[in-house]
C-alpha cells in the first residue's frame, strides 16, 4: 500500500492546495497533485503515491548508485575469470 | 520505466548476492518492516539467492494487514447507513470484519465505493452535497499526508459533508515493540524506503543506539532489496548498530518538511492497536484541532459494538513472524485470495498471498 511509482513532470498547472502535474509513467500519464512538493519543476522525476508527489526523486543519487553497482559488476566478473 | 528498470537488472543482482555470500560468517536474522518489500522478496525469489543461514522474517508493514477487526466493523456501520457514501482504496474491501465484509455490504446495497486516492474522495463530497462521504483513512506514514491534505482541502473549499475514518499506523513504535519484544529474534531492520522518503530517518537513529540493533532503510526493487540486505549484514558482521541509507534516491535524513508539517496541522499522535502487535502507545494518529469535526467516529457516534476476531486466522502470528504463512493449517485450503480469512491474504503486500501468488508449494522451499 506505500506503493509509490516515480514518473517525469510534463507540466505544470494551479496554485496552492490544487497546484497539480501531469505526469508520466511509461506509457501513461496522470494528474498528480504536487503539494507536498512544491519545489517540483517540469522534467523532474517525482516518486507519486495515491495521486500526490511525496517526493523529488534525486538523480543523481540514482546515477551514483548504478555506477557503483556497474563497477562493483564488473570486478566480480574480473574475479570470476582470474 | 526510468528509475524502475534500472534497479531490477539482473546482472547487477548476481553481482550484489556474491558480495553477500563473500560476507555472511554467522547465521542471522533480519526483517524487512514493509509489505511492499515483502512482495519484491517473495516475487523475485530474493530469500532463495541469499546464504542458508540469513533467515528474513516479513514484519507487519502493511496497513491493510493490520487494521484491527474493530475498525472494518466501524467501516461496515458506516458503509450501511442510508446517507453515507464510503470511499475505500480497493485493498480494504475484502478484509473481514467480525460478521462480513465491505465487499459484501455492497452487495448488500451499501454505497460503497473504490477510490484511487483521497482527494478523488473529496471530489466525490463536492458532486454529492446532499450525502456524507466518508474516506476509510488507513495507511502509515507514507499515506498520512495525503489523508491529511484531503481534510485540508475539504475546509479551505468548505465541504463539510466529508469525513475521514482514521486507522493510521506509524513504524517507530512497531519496530520498538517487536525488538524489544521476549523471544525476539530479529537482529537488524530494513526500515519501509517510502515511509521514510516522508518523515526521513533521524527518528531510527535513537531507535538503533537504544537498541543495539541496525536499521537500513531499503527501497522496493529488487537491487535495492538485495543492497539493503548486504548493509545490514555487513553491519551485524562488524558488530555495528547504526542507520543506514539505502535508498537516497528517495529519502535523506531530514524527509519532507512541507508534508510532516502537513501531518502536524492535521493530526496528532495516538494509541492505536495493531491487528499482531495489540495497542502500542502514539503508534497512530487522530484528527485534532480545527480538524477534529471531519473525524466520522465523533460526526456519527460510532457505536463501539465489541468485534470478534476469527479464532482460524493466524495473521497476528505471521505479521510478528512467530510463523510462515504456509504454517498456517488454513493456508491455500479454506484460505485464499478469492476466499480470504484473514487480511493478510487480502492485500497484495500481505505476506499469506504474496507466499500463495508466487510460492504455492512454499513448504518445499526454504523459506
Ligand atoms: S493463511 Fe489465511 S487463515 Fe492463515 S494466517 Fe494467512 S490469512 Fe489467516
Amino acid at each position: 500500500m506505500c506503493l509509490a511509482i516515480p514518473g517525469r513532470v510534463i507540466s505544470i498547472s494551479g496554485v496552492g492546495l490544487e497546484r497539480q502535474a501531469l505526469v508520466r509513467f511509461g506509457d501513461v500519464e496522470r494528474v498528480v497533485n504536487l503539494c507536498l512538493t512544491p519545489e517540483a519543476v517540469t522534467d523532474d522525476y517525482v516518486i507519486v503515491h495515491v495521486g500526490c508527489a511525496i517526493r523529488v526523486l534525486d538523480q543523481e543519487e540514482a546515477q551514483r548508485a548504478l555506477s557503483l553497482l556497474h563497477e562493483l559488476a564488473s570486478m566480480e566478473r574480473g574475479h570470476a575469470v582470474s | 520505466m526510468r528509475f524502475l528498470e534500472e534497479f531490477r537488472d539482473p546482472v547487477l543482482a548476481e553481482a550484489i548476492v556474491a558480495r553477500i555470500a563473500g560476507l555472511v560468517t554467522r547465521p542471522w536474522v533480519l526483517m524487512e518492516v514493509c509489505g511492499g518489500q515483502t512482495h519484491a522478496i517473495i516475487r523475485y525469489g530474493i530469500d532463495q539467492l541469499l546464504p542458508d543461514s540469513v533467515e528474513l522474517i516479513h514484519g507487519p508493514g502493511c496497513p491493510v494487514c493490520v487494521t484491527p477487526v474493530a475498525c472494518i466493523d466501524e467501516a461496515l456501520e458506516l458503509a450501511r447507513r442510508q446517507d453515507v457514501i464510503f470511499a475505500t482504496f480497493a485493498d480494504m474491501l475484502r478484509v473481514p470484519g467480525s460478521d462480513t465484509d465491505l465487499l459484501a455490504c455492497k452487495a448488500m446495497g451499501g454505497d460503497v465505493r473504490t477510490v484511487y486516492s483521497p482527494l478523488d474522495a473529496v471530489q466525490l463530497a463536492r458532486e454529492n452535497p446532499g450525502r456524507e462521504v466518508v474516506f476509510f483513512a488507513v495507511g502509515f506514514e507514507t499515506t498520512a499526508p495525503v489523508n491529511a491534505l484531503s481534510v485540508v482541502q475539504a475546509k479551505a473549499s468548505s465541504v463539510d459533508n466529508f469525513s475521514l475514518l482514521v486507522s493510521q499506523v506509524r513504524v517507530p513504535p512497531a519496530i520498538e515493540a517487536i525488538a524489544g519484544s521476549l523471544g525476539n529474534r530479529v537482529q537488524a531492520f530494513l526500515a519501509a524506503g517510502h515511509v521514510c522518503a516522508v518523515m526521513g530517518y533521524w527518528e531510527y537513529e535513537a531507535v538503533a543506539a537504544r537498541l543495539g540493533v541496525p536499521v537500513v532503510v531499503t527501497g522496493f526493487e529488487p537491487l535495492d532489496v538485495l543492497l539493503g540486505i548486504e548493509a545490514a549484514l555487513g553491519q551485524l558482521e562488524r558488530g555495528e548498530a547504526r542507520v543506514e541509507n539505502q535508498y537516497a534516491r528517495c529519502v535523506d535524513r531530514d524527509g519532507n518538511r512541507e508534508a510532516q508539517n502537513l501531518m502536524k496541522q492535521v493530526f496528532r499522535e495516538t494509541g492505536q492497536s495493531w491487528r499482531g502487535l495489540g495497542r502500542l502507545e502514539a503508534s497512530g494518529l487522530q484528527l485534532q484541532g480545527r480538524y477534529a469535526s471531519y473525524d466520522a467516529r465523533e460526526k456519527f457516534a460510532l457505536s463501539g459494538v465489541p468485534s470478534r476476531e476469527s479464532g482460524e486466522c493466524l495473521a497476528g502470528d505471521v505479521l510478528t513472524g512467530r510463523i510462515r504463512p504456509y504454517e498456517c493449517p488454513r493456508f491455500g485450503r479454506e484460505c485464499t485470495p478469492d476466499s480470504p480469512l484473514g487480511a493478510t491474504m487480502v492485500s497484495g503486500e500481505g505476506a499469506c498471498a504474496a507466499y500463495y501468488r508466487y510460492r504455492r508449494n512454499a513448504g518445499a522451499h526454504r523459506a
